[in-house]
């Protein structure tokens, strides 16, 4: 990161205007945290987080149960602003926007960080509502074609239209749980967010609709930032750029997933890596 | 020994069953064999004569009918959002207290209940009408609807609430499109549980629809039920009315019976 920013900033910012140079260097980040903590009623679950996200990859983190890194996914679409009784402390911007500022668009937020669950959850709707939803409420298409066209690309894009072009019409919940989790993918494709937050989802697959999601997220890299939770440290080393170890709510190491996997900088990433605990 | 208790315990739970089956078999079975020989199309048809003459009982069904359409039109809407407000959005003491009261209006005898609406709408209005007799039975209706609604909503998993929130969706846009929905089906069971309950009723009737020998057209005059008739007749010291109330409870019972078997038809799941 740090080699980057000097030549960044040349390529942005004019020699005399020194100070047009610092938030062209942020925005080499499509996401920052920055000292982050974050409690359950008194209980602190995350502890002095900070991390940057560069755009376009895929982001892992790993970690024992109960470690923080769902939490941590969660605050960067304020999803836990439902649960009662939490707290945040810190700062998280995505494109230098902080999130938690005073004033917030949270459904605009939500909009452009979407996000897939450990346990895919389908509406009890049809296929084809389920994918439209997002476009519906948030009135992202203004004719009838447009939005058959944009759940056709969603579908498309989450590999799932062979399967389902037929049948568009016909229950979420007749579909398998692999193709359910990739209608749910699908679903959050559909708003066009700019980075996609991804709970643990394939812990409930079998390996070969794993696969599928697998090589989903490679190919989605393309066009958006994605971060995943994983247990499966295996996965984690085949789909990610980037992995970002967790422990007691402690970021403990972010680097390369090959380097982490090869020679961390850590010796309790490596214990966690080869299994010596977790 | 333990195969002995196992033997002894199944046989019990089923001669239980077996009871409560034949008490309810035995009341059907003892209503349809005194109230089938009154029964005709006449008798569905006609209002009520003078004794000797027969009649019928078509003005209290059809007055038992309005009276179910108001207390729904009133007690559906108001019980419903009672419910969704306490599953979705009540937390802390004050929705405490509201489930506290609501529990105490299902617990309300419903005599009190028609002394109550009698006391604030009849007696300001200066006579008996549909409308207090529907507002009647929606006061038992409310907290019924209320509290299946509520136990109903909080069946829907968490999960598809964050999924439609994650997409951007407004709480009460998550609610109105995604929860009540995914309920439906058990909030309408619930509903037409809480018709069948306020169709028996006829105490809360007494003191506000009163009741009435003629058809009537006017939600602000006193209207025939199916019950407060079979009351009247029953304690009538004429035999023919006696036969009447029975023919009448016959069709009480194949009225809520067929209500409930409609319901599960128009609710059964379709996801």
């Amino acid at each position: 990161m740090s080699t980057e920013m000097p030549m960044i900033a040349s390529r942005f910012s004019v020699p005399e205007k020194q100070t047009e140079a610092a938030p062209s260097v942020k925005a080499t980040a499509k996401v920052t945290v920055r000292n982050l903590n974050f409690y359950y009623g008194r209980a602190q679950a995350l502890h002095d987080i900070t991390l940057d996200i560069p755009e376009r990859i895929v982001m892992a983190f790993i970690g024992p149960s109960g470690c923080g890194k769902s939490t941590f996914l969660r605050t960067l679409n304020r999803m836990n602003d439902v649960i009662p009784g939490t707290r945040v402390e810190g700062e998280v911007t995505i494109d230098g926007r902080d999130i938690y500022a005073f004033g917030t668009d949270i459904v605009d937020l939500r909009r452009r960080v979407g996000m897939v669950f450990q346990k895919s959850n389908p509406f009890p709707k049809t296929i084809f509502d389920n994918v439209a939803y997002g476009l519906r409420i948030n009135r992202l298409t203004s004719s009838k074609d447009e939005l058959e066209g944009r759940v056709e690309e969603a579908l498309r894009d989450a590999a799932l239209w062979s399967e389902v072009k037929d049948r568009l019409q016909s229950s979420a919940l007749s579909l398998s749980g692999g193709q359910q989790q990739r209608l749910c993918i699908a679903r959050a494709l559909a708003i066009r967010p700019e980075v996609i937050l991804m709970d643990e989802p394939a812990s409930a697959l079998d390996p070969i609709a794993t696969s599928k999601i697998e090589e989903l997220v490679v190919d989605l890299k393309k066009q958006y930032t994605i971060i995943i939770v994983t247990h499966n440290m295996q996965q984690a080393a085949r789909i990610s750029d980037t992995t970002a170890f967790f422990l007691l709510g402690k970021l403990i190491e972010v680097n390369s997933t090959e380097k982490m996997f090869t020679a961390p900088d850590e010796k309790t990433t490596e214990d966690y890596i080869t299994g010596r605990f977790g | 020994m333990r195969r002995l208790t196992n033997l002894a315990m199944t046989t019990f739970t089923a001669l239980c069953t077996l009871f409560a089956i034949l008490v309810l078999v035995i009341i059907l079975g003892y209503i349809a064999w005194k109230g089938i020989g009154s029964v005709s199309l006449r008798f569905l048809l006609d209002s009520p004569r003078p004794v000797g003459e027969g009649g019928g009982i078509g003005n209290a069904i059809l007055g038992s009918l309005v009276l179910l359409l108001l207390s729904s039109v009133f007690g559906m809407p108001i019980g419903i959002s009672v419910g969704v407000y306490l599953s979705e959005f009540g937390k802390g003491t004050f929705a405490s207290l509201v489930r506290f009261f609501v529990d105490t209006l299902t617990g309300i005898p419903s005599i009190v209940t028609g002394v109550f609406v009698y006391a604030i709408i009849v007696v300001p209005l200066k006579h008996f009408s549909a409308f207090a007799g529907g507002v009647a039975l929606s006061l038992i209706m409310i907290p019924i609807v209320a509290r299946t609604t509520e136990e109903m909503i909080k069946l829907v998993p968490q999960s598809l609430r964050e999924g439609a929130l994650a997409l951007g969706a407004p709480q009460w846009r998550v609610t109105l499109g995604i929860v009540i929905p995914a309920a439906a089906s058990g909030i309408a069971t619930g509903a037409m549980l809480a018709v069948a309950r306020v169709s028996g009723e006829t105490a809360p009737l007494l003191f506000t629809a009163f009741g009435s020998r003629f058809f009537n057209y006017h939600l602000d005059q006193p209207i025939a039920s199916l019950t407060v008739q079979i009351y009247n007749y029953a304690i009538s010291p004429y035999n023919e009315w006696h036969a009447q109330a029975w023919a009448a409870t016959l069709v009480l019972m194949t009225l809520i019976l067929g209500i409930n078997v409609v319901v599960r038809f128009l609710t059964r799941k379709k996801f």
